[in-house]
């Protein structure tokens, strides 16, 4: 084999996470390769809701959501390239006296983290959004939060990432990963990769790298199940999601300007990462059709035309793992972001980029460190 | 053994034979079919008040429609039928059927799939128009409802299909304004060894097109479709013929189709392996000489596994019924598998004779205009498809859909799915094989959201 390809940072996983830190690590000037088993953006980051949301998150993660609705805002202009990302609003809605006072709770202290949200009563949230049902009893909306299209955001951060001087490297599956010096030592069956830095961004496959460094984590994979129903015209503009202590309840929908109504939530389903796949049980999608009608009434009227699923990496508190190794100097991770990953990319491309390049980052990492498991 | 469960899909004349075969063990099949009534697409039987008799909606094949029908009825008490009724997913060992509004889940021992096929369309310019109709939707308005899908039609594209149907609408009382055959005569000729392994089939082909010259019908050979014109419906096709002059012929509908692509959507959901057949130019489940697939339990039969006509249905639905008996146990004499293969033999030699008499005419897809609509569903153009192709590095075609939505509207790629296989194995300049197929997702076809379970 020819000599290792040396780089400065070598991101290892193509989704949205290492595109977006491939990307902002260039506009730094850091020399980087990008490795991805198959196409950019083609497993979790692809096959996503599609929801650019803050309410509702794990508060200490914030500042790293704010970070990246304020890029998720530019995006057009960075990238060149137009994910579809719409500032719609993201309503949430709950249909109990006692899950209302939790959304007036969650306002108040989302407020400290400069995320304003708007309370809306029974009427308010009916004058609005006349779809909604009757039982819905309030609601909480966060005004400048939206969705976007999660089978381009990631491959245009790629695309981007390429454009701006990264090699991207697709259908480059990492077959060994060491640091036996100085540098890391990452191999693939066309070409070994040299450099002092390396980031695992490898989704619910990131929990098989980082245990080669000795940092194991209880990561498990599930699947979404989602579904689309037939287009009609657009009248839906807002994200709605159901919050409820009954995670059958949980569902979320939007409709995209094409006019379909996506969803997902309530329940999910078995994935396979070993064979890369993940996929809809029938009855799910069955018993999601009640609790989406239970929402919105006129949706019944509909059909769904397609369902699918895909493979996220779950951590058993819920949130990710980000930040540096708690071993080895030099390794960075990004993964496992639980099924609520997509808002979040471009801002952990920045902060992840920022992190690498500079050595520091203003965005509070600590509740994330993979040391958290190590402890167990 | 008695009570386990061997589920039929469809009733056209693989479903019909697999199930009185199933029933001569002693078996009780569950046969499910989306029509009210049996027979399938070929034998399609019309609705109650219509009083046609077999000759006249079957021709040459009313016999063999009549001992299909006969043969299902006589199944009445035998079989449990399901008519109405959409598999719209296959999971875990369990089918997920719609019957109006009501979902139930089925589960099976063993599962005969006998799905048949739909048109395979190449678009051309206009191919959206009201009045444009598959060629098997043109013969299934007749077939069914007495009706014609214009007064004045041009049958345009190729196959046998393409003379049969032209050939029972004139019969009928249509204007048949022309038939064009995009396929050249001397591919014909090239076919005839091929195609003489079935002389009876040869004599009805050679028939129709005969009965079509006695009725003044223009038939014109080589040609290549250039648009159908019009402004709120069918006013011409402009197409030009074999010696390159282009030429208008006026008609108010145009029935359009390049034979039939096998409807392999619920062995793909039952995760049976595919692999590309350069026959059919499209990927096929794939299976032994007597339809097991690779998925244990789960057999093929008929046009669904791949296209070989009616006669050749009702042997390979039997055969498939055939194998899954002697997997659950029950005894099945080996000369009885014996016949069956060897029937079916010069079937295949024959259909390869009608691919090369009547190839699907991939090249045009090079020829599109980029503002040419490939999916209708999603208005997905040529130009989209190669610009994915060529500027966001899409390789194959899932990674196609996910950039440009195609395939991902009502119809889930089964209309253009081919079409847009070809137009972006062109823009990359890479055999249509290299581009793969559009993965299976369910529901098969649109499910709507008032489904209640039941069961």
């Amino acid at each position: 084999m020819s000599a290792p390809i040396q780089a400065d940072v070598i991101v290892v996983g193509g989704g949205i996470m290492g595109a977006a830190t491939a990307f902002f690590l260039r506009r730094r000037g850091v020399k980087v390769v990008l490795l991805e088993r198959g196409l950019v953006g083609q497993q979790a980051s692809g096959v996503n809701f599609g929801n650019v949301r803050r309410q509702g998150r794990f508060l200490p993660q914030l500042p790293l959501a704010n970070r990246s609705r304020a890029i998720w805002g530019q995006l057009s202009e960075l990238l060149g390239e137009d994910a579809e990302f719409i500032a719609t609003g993201h309503v949430r809605v709950c249909f109990r006296a006692h899950e209302a006072d939790r959304l007036e709770a969650h306002a108040l202290a989302v407020r400290e983290y400069g995320l304003e949200l708007e309370i809306l009563s029974a009427n308010e949230l009916r004058a609005r959004y006349p779809f909604l049902a009757p039982g819905v009893v309030a609601g909480s909306l966060s005004p400048l939060d939206g969705h976007a299209n999660p089978r381009l955001a990631a491959p245009a951060f790629g695309r981007a990432a390429a454009r701006a001087g990264a090699l991207v490297v697709e259908n480059a599956e990492v077959l060994a990963i060491e640091k036996p010096g100085d540098d890391f030592l990452v191999e693939t069956a066309a070409a070994t990769y040299r450099a002092p830095i390396v980031q695992i961004s490898a989704g619910a496959w990131g929990g098989t790298l980082s245990a080669r460094f000795g940092e194991k984590v209880p990561i498990v994979a599930r699947g979404p199940q989602m579904a689309v129903t037939e287009p009609m015209p657009y009248r839906i503009a807002p994200v709605v999601g159901v919050f409820s202590d009954n995670e059958h309840e949980g569902m979320y929908f939007r409709q995209v300007k094409r006019g379909n109504i996506v969803w997902g939530g309530g329940w999910r389903g078995p994935a396979f990462p070993d064979l890369l796949r993940a996929y809809i049980d029938p009855m799910n999608t069955l018993r999601q059709f009640p609790m989406v009608t239970r929402v919105a009434p006129g949706l019944a009227q509909l059909r769904t035309i397609r369902t699918w699923s895909g493979i996220e990496g779950y951590l058993p508190d819920d949130i990710p793992i980000m930040g540096p190794s708690g071993k080895v100097s030099g390794l960075f991770y990004a993964f496992g972001f639980c099924g609520h990953g997509f808002q979040l990319g471009p801002g952990v491309g920045d902060t992840m980029a920022e992190l690498i390049a500079t050595g520091s980052t203003p965005i509070p990492l600590a509740p994330f460190h993979i040391s958290r498991f190590a402890m167990q | 053994m008695a009570d386990r469960r061997v589920v039929v899909v469809g009733a056209g004349p693989a479903g019909t034979r697999a199930a009185e075969r199933l029933a001569a063990a002693g078996l009780r099949p569950v046969v499910i079919d989306e029509a009210a009534l049996n027979g399938g697409q070929i034998y399609r039987r019309q609705p109650a008040g219509f009083t046609r008799p077999a000759e006249a909606l079957y021709g040459f094949e009313a016999g063999r429609a009549r001992a299909v029908h006969g043969a299902f009825e006589a199944l009445s008490g035998l079989i449990e039928h399901r008519p109405q009724t959409l598999v719209w997913h296959i999971y875990d060992g369990a089918l997920h059927l719609l019957c109006g509004t009501k979902a139930e889940r089925l589960p099976y021992d063993a599962l005969i799939l006998a799905t048949g096929a739909t048109d395979r369309i190449m678009p051309v310019r206009g191919w959206t128009l009201p009045g444009v109709y598959s060629l098997g939707g043109s013969q299934i308005a007749l077939k069914a409802q007495a009706c014609a899908i214009g007064a004045e039609v041009v049958f345009m594209g190729s196959g046998p299909l393409l003379y049969l149907v032209a050939y029972q609408y004139a019969k009928a009382g249509a204007t048949v304004a022309a038939v064009l055959d995009t396929s050249p005569f001397s591919a014909s000729v090239k076919a005839l060894p091929a195609l003489a392994t079935r002389p009876a089939m040869l004599a009805k082909g050679i028939y129709y097109t005969a009965r079509l010259a006695l009725r003044g019908v223009a038939v014109h050979r080589g040609i290549t479709p250039v648009a159908i014109e019009g402004d709120d419906g069918v006013a011409a096709v402009v197409w030009r013929d074999a010696a390159g002059r282009e030429r208008r012929t006026a008609c108010d509908a145009v029935g359009l189709g390049y034979g039939l692509r096998s409807e392999t959507q619920l062995a793909d959901l039952a995760r049976c392996d595919f692999a590309f057949d350069p026959i059919a130019r499209q990927y096929l489940p794939v299976t032994d000489q007597d339809g097991r697939t690779s998925t244990p339990g789960v057999y093929l039969a008929g046009d669904g596994a791949r296209i070989q006509g009616a006669d050749a249905a009702e042997l390979a639905g039997r055969l498939a019924a055939c194998a899954a008996l002697r997997d659950l146990g029950h005894s099945v004499p080996a000369a009885e598998f014996a016949s069956l293969r060897a029937a079916l033999a010069p079937m295949a030699q024959f259909r390869e004779g009608l691919d090369t008499a009547f190839p699907w005419p991939a090249h045009f897809a090079a020829g599109f205009a980029d503002s040419d609509v490939v999916c209708r569903c999603e208005c997905i153009t040529a130009g989209d498809l190669r610009e994915v192709a060529l500027e966001k590095g899409a390789p194959e075609l899932n990674r196609a859909k996910a950039l440009s939505r195609v395939g991902m509207g009502r119809c889930q790629g089964r209309m253009c799915g081919p079409a847009a296989a070809e137009v972006l194995a062109d823009a990359l300049g890479v055999p249509v094989e290299q581009v793969g197929r559009l993965r299976g997702q369910g529901p098969v076809k649109p499910l709507p959201i008032a489904t209640e379970i039941v069961g």
